[in-house]
Order: C-alpha cells, then sequence, then structure tokens
C-alpha cells in the first residue's frame, strides 16, 4: 500500500512541477511573449491605450502580482480554461486541442500497440535462436533503423511514395474535398492519408522493442529456474514462452507504457512533415506563429500523459512484481 | 585457449609459464571493444565521419559562400548532389556541416555525461537523504517529455545559436544517464575494495576516481555514446523545426532548408538523402559501439 502512496505522491508532484515550469519559463526569459504579440498588432498602426487594453482582455494577458497570477494559473488550469488561442483566434485552445487529439491518440496509439507486439515477438524469436542468422542480421538492421531521424524517414516516403510512385498522398489528415463527419468516405480518406504515417513511425519504433525485448531475454535466459526447466525436459517452447519470456516480459511493460504515454506527443516531427491534423503539427502551428498559450496548453497535456502512462506502469509492475512493492529489488 | 591442469605439459616450462604471464595480464579494454565485429563496424565509421568533420572543408568542391550556381539543381556532374533554393552546393554544405553537427552531438555529450556522473556519483557515494533528494530530482527529470521540454524551452529563448541548443540539449537530458551510474556507483560502494580503501582513509574523491571509476569506464563510455546519439538525433529535430540558426550549415538546418523550398517535390533527392543518410550513419555507428561495449562488459550478451 505504502507503494502506491509514494507513486500517486509522486505523480502529484512531478504534475506540480510541470504546471509550474509552464508558468515560470515564460517569465524567465527576456521580453514577454505577450507584449511581442502586442508589438505585432502596433506594427498595423498605433494602439490607443484603450484599445491596448482591449487586446490585453482578448488575449487573457496576466494581471496582478506574480503570486496572484500564480494562483489564478493553477485554478485556470484545473478549471480545464487555456486560454485563447492567438494562432486560431477566436478559438479557444481547449476546442482547438480537442479537435486535433483524436487523430493523433488513434493513428500513433494504434501503431504503437501494433509495433510493440510485433518487435516483442521478434524480439523473443531473436533471443531464442541468439546469434543465428535472424538474431544477426536482425539486430544490425534494427540498430540502424531505430537511429534513423522520425521525420527524414518521412521526407524520404513523401518522396518516394508520393512524389515519385504517387501511390500514396502527401499531406494532411484526410482528402481536401472532405468534411470531418464519421461516413465510410470520410474514414477511407482518412486511412489513406495515414499509411505513410503510420508506416514511419512502425519502422522507426519497432527497432527499440525488438532489441530491447531481445536483451532482456537473454539475460532470463542465463537463470538457474531456466536451466532447471530444461533439466526437467520440458520442451523448448514451453520454457521459451512461459519461462523465458514471461519474465523478460516484465521491465518491457513499463517500456510499453510509457511509449503508449509517449504517443500524445510521440511523433511531433513526423506530423509536421505530413501536415497531419495531430498533436504534433499544432505545436509546430504554435511555434511558427508564437502562440504561447496553445504551446503551453500542448505541454501540459503531453505532460500530463506521459505522467499518467509513467503511473500507471509503477502500479503495474508493482502488481505483477510483488518484490518491487516490497522495496527489495529496486 | 583451454589449459588443462590434469594432462602434464609437453610443451617446455620455461615456455608455459611466459605464456601465463602474458595470459594474466587484463586484457585492454579496446582491444577487447575491437575483437567485438559490431564494434568494429562502428569505430570505422565513427572514423569516417570525424575525418569528414576534419578534413571536409578541404576537399569540398566549392566554397560554402559561393552562391550563384543555378538555383535548384538535381544531382550533376558539377554538383553531385545538387544545388540548394538559393545556389549553394549541396555536398559543399554536406561536408562544412559535419563539422557543426559532430561538434554539438559530442560537446552536449559530454556536458550531459558530466552532469550525470556528478549527481550520479553523488546520489550513489554518499547515500542516505543525499540519494534520496538527488533520485527524486533525476526521476522528475526522467519522466518529463524530453523533446517537448526542448521546444518549450527553446521556444522562449531569444536567440538561437549551437550555444543554446547545446544548453538546451544539457539541461533536459541527464537524467538517464544519472540514474544508471548511480545504481552503478550504489553497488560498487558496497564492494570489499570500496571498504577496504575506505578503512585505509583514502578520501572520497581519491576513491571515486582512482578505486571506483575505471572499474566502471565501461559504463561511462557507454552512457556517452547514449547521449552523444541523442543530442546528435535531438539537435536535428530542433534545427527541423526552425529552433536553430537556420543561416548555420549543419545536417538538421540542411534539412529544414530542404523541408521548406519543397526539395523533394522538385526532384532534388539528394539533398534530403544526403544529411539524412550522415545523421542516422553517425547515430547508428555510435549505437554499434555501444553493442561492441555491452557485449565486452556483460558476458550474457557476450558472442561466440
Amino acid at each position: 500500500m505504502k507503494y502506491f502512496v509514494r507513486k500517486t505522491g509522486f505523480l502529484l508532484l512531478t504534475l506540480w512541477i510541470a504546471i509550474t515550469l509552464n508558468f515560470i519559463l515564460p517569465r524567465l526569459m527576456p521580453g514577454n511573449p505577450a507584449q511581442a504579440m502586442m508589438a505585432k498588432y502596433a506594427q498595423r498602426g498605433p494602439i490607443t491605450p484603450t484599445e491596448e487594453h482591449a487586446l490585453a482582455l482578448m488575449l487573457g494577458l496576466p494581471t496582478g502580482s506574480l503570486w496572484s497570477q500564480y494562483w489564478q494559473y493553477l485554478s485556470n488550469i484545473l478549471h480545464g480554461n487555456f486560454g485563447v488561442s492567438y494562432s486560431f483566434y477566436p478559438l479557444s485552445v481547449m476546442a482547438v486541442i480537442a479537435n486535433a487529439l483524436p487523430w493523433t491518440l488513434i493513428l500513433v496509439g494504434l501503431v504503437t500497440i501494433l509495433q510493440f507486439i510485433v518487435g516483442t515477438l521478434l524480439g523473443i524469436y531473436a533471443a531464442w535462436h541468439r546469434g543465428k542468422k535472424f538474431d544477426s542480421s536482425a539486430t544490425v538492421l534494427f540498430s540502424f533503423t531505430s537511429a534513423l531521424p522520425y521525420f527524414w524517414v518521412a521526407l524520404m516516403f513523401i518522396y518516394v511514395f508520393g512524389y515519385i510512385l504517387n501511390w500514396f498522398p502527401i499531406s494532411g489528415g484526410y482528402s481536401g474535398s472532405l468534411s470531418p463527419t464519421l461516413n465510410w468516405n470520410f474514414a477511407g480518406s482518412a486511412i489513406y492519408h495515414s499509411v505513410l504515417p503510420a508506416l514511419t513511425i512502425f519502422i522507426t519504433s519497432i527497432g527499440g522493442s525488438l532489441l530491447g525485448m531481445r536483451n532482456n531475454m537473454i539475460n532470463t535466459l542465463g537463470e538457474d529456474y531456466i536451466l532447471l526447466a530444461r533439466a526437467e525436459g520440458l520442451s523448448e517452447t514451453t520454457v521459451a514462452i512461459r519461462y523465458a519470456a514471461r519474465n523478460a516480459l516484465l521491465p518491457i511493460v513499463t517500456n510499453f507504457a510509457m511509449s503508449l504515454g509517449m504517443v500524445v506527443g510521440g511523433s511531433l516531427l513526423m506530423e509536421t512533415v505530413f501536415a497531419y491534423p495531430g498533436m504534433g503539427y499544432l505545436l509546430a502551428t504554435a511555434l511558427n506563429n508564437q502562440d504561447y498559450p496553445l504551446l503551453q496548453a500542448l505541454f501540459f497535456f503531453i505532460t500530463l500523459s506521459v505522467l499518467l502512462a509513467n503511473f500507471m506502469a509503477d502500479v503495474i509492475y508493482g502488481v505483477l512484481d510483488p518484490r518491487v512493492r516490497k522495496g527489495g529489488a529496486r | 585457449m583451454l589449459w588443462n591442469p590434469l594432462k602434464p605439459s609437453v610443451t617446455p616450462i620455461r615456455l608455459q609459464s611466459d605464456r601465463e604471464d602474458t595470459l594474466r595480464k587484463p586484457p585492454n579494454f579496446f582491444v577487447l571493444l575491437w575483437s567485438n565485429r559490431k564494434a568494429r563496424i562502428g569505430i570505422t565509421m565513427l572514423f569516417f565521419f570525424f575525418a569528414m568533420a576534419v578534413f571536409g572543408p578541404l576537399v569540398a568542391p566549392y566554397s560554402l559562400s559561393d552562391t550563384d550556381f543555378a538555383t535548384s539543381q538535381p544531382p550533376t556532374l558539377a554538383h553531385w548532389l545538387g544545388t540548394t533554393q538559393s545556389g549553394q552546393d549541396v555536398l559543399t554544405q554536406l561536408l562544412y556541416g559535419a563539422r557543426v553537427s559532430l561538434f554539438v552531438g559530442f560537446v552536449a555529450g559530454a556536458l550531459v555525461i558530466v552532469i550525470a556522473m556528478f549527481i550520479g556519483f553523488v546520489a550513489g557515494y554518499f547515500r542516505g537523504w543525499v540519494d534520496d533528494l538527488l533520485s527524486l530530482l533525476m526521476n522528475i527529470v526522467l519522466v518529463l517529455p524530453g523533446l517537448p521540454l526542448m521546444i518549450l524551452i527553446a521556444a522562449y529563448i531569444p536567440s538561437h545559436g549551437i550555444g543554446e541548443i547545446i544548453l538546451v540539449m544539457s539541461i533536459t537530458g541527464w537524467a538517464f544517464g544519472g540514474r544508471t551510474l548511480r545504481a552503478q556507483m550504489f553497488t560498487m560502494v558496497q564492494q570489499d575494495y570500496v571498504i577496504a580503501a575506505k578503512f585505509a582513509g583514502e578520501k572520497s574523491l581519491w576513491i571515486i576516481f582512482r578505486e571506483i571509476v575505471p572499474n566502471m569506464l565501461s559504463y561511462i563510455i557507454a552512457n556517452f555514446f547514449g547521449a552523444v546519439i541523442g543530442a546528435v538525433l535531438a539537435e536535428a529535430g530542433l534545427e527541423f523545426l526552425g529552433l536553430g540558426n537556420p543561416s548555420i550549415t549543419s545536417w538538421g538546418t540542411m534539412i529544414y532548408w530542404a523541408q521548406s523550398s519543397d526539395a523533394m517535390l522538385s526532384g532534388q533527392w539528394a539533398w534530403i538523402l544526403a544529411p539524412g543518410l550522415c545523421i542516422a550513419g553517425l547515430a547508428a555507428s555510435l549505437t554499434f559501439i555501444n553493442f561492441g561495449i555491452d557485449a565486452v562488459a556483460n558476458p550474457r550478451l557476450q558472442e561466440e
């Protein structure tokens, strides 16, 4: 029980730190981003004090002492109020994010699960047939693919499959002539547009799953209980799956939960390349337009999902492995 | 080299003891590493990239400031990798860019490992509340998502030079290495030879750097290379997003310019392919070296 209380405490602490970072960072840097925004408006013509006041209210610029601003900020976040987006004005930041989130969740989430399953199975196979042809070629190949920059793979796919072969669309999440409603036409277009982004994530992330599982499994295969299981004359598959893989999976569960947490913010660069209407592309848009309220909210949600996933991983790990819960192995 | 003590040796005694003497000397770490095939591939590749950074500008076909070639050319005989939208030679940029990319990667990697060593060692060596506090700090930094945090910080920094990029990457990237080095230090401190050194009255700094560090050198080197890989990829990502200094020529900014001038839609595949391959090759070379270090340091992963 103490273990779970400690993990909950850690979750709340890290969440508070992330929020506070979000609050402090803009105020630490020279020049106020909101003032820069005002200066931009001022370029179009002189601003009277009343107009300036109206602009400040419209953009939700902070007023009052730093301390009262901080409390205001915390209460705004608790109420899910992240202000107005500069670049999508008059939409609220929450509305903009609500539009983008499903795209990322579905695409990146599905591919992450898929690559994890395939990668882990291949990792088990490679470790079991260690030193054989598949193992040695797979480790070299996948350590190379996991070193590939995400966004670059995306660019090359666009060039080969989009530009030269003309098989797939090169940008966007759905055909521009359709409106995002739930029907087969739209779903088909969305799936068609997601092939290249999905392939990019799959190829660049499967190496990590494969190599992680392989190395864990090789370590497990050296344990005495594997030797015993073999000495007892259990079949090879039983030893491989029920004895070795099951135990080797334990630390991988954490990795998996972490990579699920990364889903929300995980493929920032890939989405930017494909102009895929998810969270990553939104982040790039916010960056280019100096849309600080949106940027902060995106960082908040990306961090929140990572922290929650991390918390879940800790809880699952604690349930699966009593040694961790009782404070033995750490 | 099997030596069976039950079987009387036929070779003269003098010769045998000679051979034993050479065997008893611990093999050099780098010799061991070189004997691993993957590490050998990695070291060779890394050497190639270093040569590129050192001699690249000397063998570059044109000057970096030459901007009066025909713009946006696909690869030709005069320009093997084509030209950019502002009329620069891509191959020349690639050769010059090696310097910036390697410099940023290795300096940021070095900074990361120094911070990681300092915090990890202090936590693992002194234990108690110092460890509790530093471990908490490491876990917090570790769990905050790296790239988004870098982007957030970089977005607020008014100027975007090489220094700023290195700084942002080092303050966000040290926690992983810190935690593994702490765990290593934690187990090392319990070893008999460290306890003996403590009883002999050695100072903490002496024990850490003369007794313990040599024994975990492989971990430190592997962590250093890991940090460089992270830095190389993160640098490319930040520059690609336009958070670097676009007027500096590095592999990351090359891709940034190629993307922003729609290079692949005008058939200039080489302009994007080449810097990306270099980034991937550099990262892969370090990964291969780390594979070798792993195989040498962890007997279970050792290859026959």
